[in-house]
């Protein structure tokens, strides 16, 4: 994913952590999350993705979130017709849809 | 971490394929159908009028190839593949609105590349969300916001539950490119739904 403009450091001192060894930055985590809810990562990138997990509360508070996102837009697919605001199903469909099989 | 998908796609109404060869059961069998593939069709088309064609064209295919059916998956998933199939093939036929930029939407790092979270409030459960009635309405108005090449990959791979790999095939992209789209509809969908995931929902 292409970050925005750079801004200003904000954190300086977790940017410093983030150069050490087994460490990777929130941009290098960002592109592993679809990886991770995929389960795709293998042994090292699952190790410093949870390293970077445990060391940074932004990304902490940012993938819990994201994880309810899925969840949430997941339970869209059990909304009935009947509950999107829509009105009944249309009767002349259903009855559009019969007559058309049966002339045949 | 894998999020399996639990929602229903079994049956298929009680009025399977093989009652359809007695004409009496053709009635039963469009009823029971029709409400959740026009669900189905209005997530992807965002119209109604629109889901309906999708619908009749679906069901013409349907019954038209029902003594063809292997069995291969379930009736419903059968089904659910074709009306997909007819809605996406709509949408390629409709004049697209011109499409707003996600950027916006995407998250925003320093220059270091440390991720800069505005709202650090806990998240609430998506299960105490489920449970507010105005949840739901506040995920479509939000996926709804999001522009057409970003909402039908999350639509099709989240919602419809197709596979990284169908979506590419129904879409004509690569799956590299399915999984790029589908992490930026979810990272600006997260944008869209704060308000709704820190509980300062209206």
């Amino acid at each position: 994913m292409t970050p925005h403009a750079p801004k200003q450091d904000h954190r300086p001192l977790a940017a410093l952590a983030f150069k050490m060894p087994f460490m990777i930055d929130c941009v290098a985590f960002e592109n592993f999350i679809t990886a991770y809810f995929n389960d795709d990562l293998s042994f090292r990138q699952k190790l410093v993705f949870n390293i970077h997990l445990k060391m940074c509360r932004e990304c902490r508070e940012y993938l819990k979130a994201y994880e309810s996102t899925i969840l949430l837009a997941r339970a869209q697919a059990d909304v009935p017709y009947a509950e999107m605001d829509l009105g009944e199903v249309p009767e002349d469909l259903i009855k559009a849809v019969i007559e058309a099989a049966t002339e045949k | 971490m894998s999020l399996d998908r639990q929602s229903d796609r079994q049956g298929g109404g009680s009025s399977g394929p093989a009652s359809l060869t007695n004409a009496s059961h053709l009635p039963k069998f469009v009823r029971e159908n029709t409400g959740w593939m026009l669900a189905v069709a209005v997530r992807i088309l965002q119209d109604t009028g629109l889901a309906e064609d999708a619908v009749q064209t679906a069901f013409a295919k349907i019954l038209g190839k029902i003594d063809g059916f292997e069995g291969r998956s379930t009736i419903r998933t059968w089904m659910h593949r074709i009306v997909v199939n007819e809605a996406l093939m709509i949408l390629r036929k409709i004049k697209r609105r011109q499409e707003q930029s996600i950027d916006a939407l995407l998250p925003t790092f320093d220059q270091s590349g440390c991720r800069i979270e505005s709202d650090l409030a806990e998240t609430v459960t998506p299960e105490d969300l489920l449970d507010q009635a105005q949840t739901g309405r506040a995920v479509t108005a939000a996926i709804n916001k999001l522009p057409d090449t970003y909402r039908v990959v999350l639509c099709l791979r989240d919602i419809e539950g197709l596979s990284t790999a169908e979506v590419g095939e129904a879409l004509g992209i690569s799956e590299a490119n399915v999984k790029v789209r589908l992490h930026r509809a979810r990272a600006a969908l997260k944008k869209l739904l704060e308000p709704v995931l820190k509980g300062h929902m209206p």
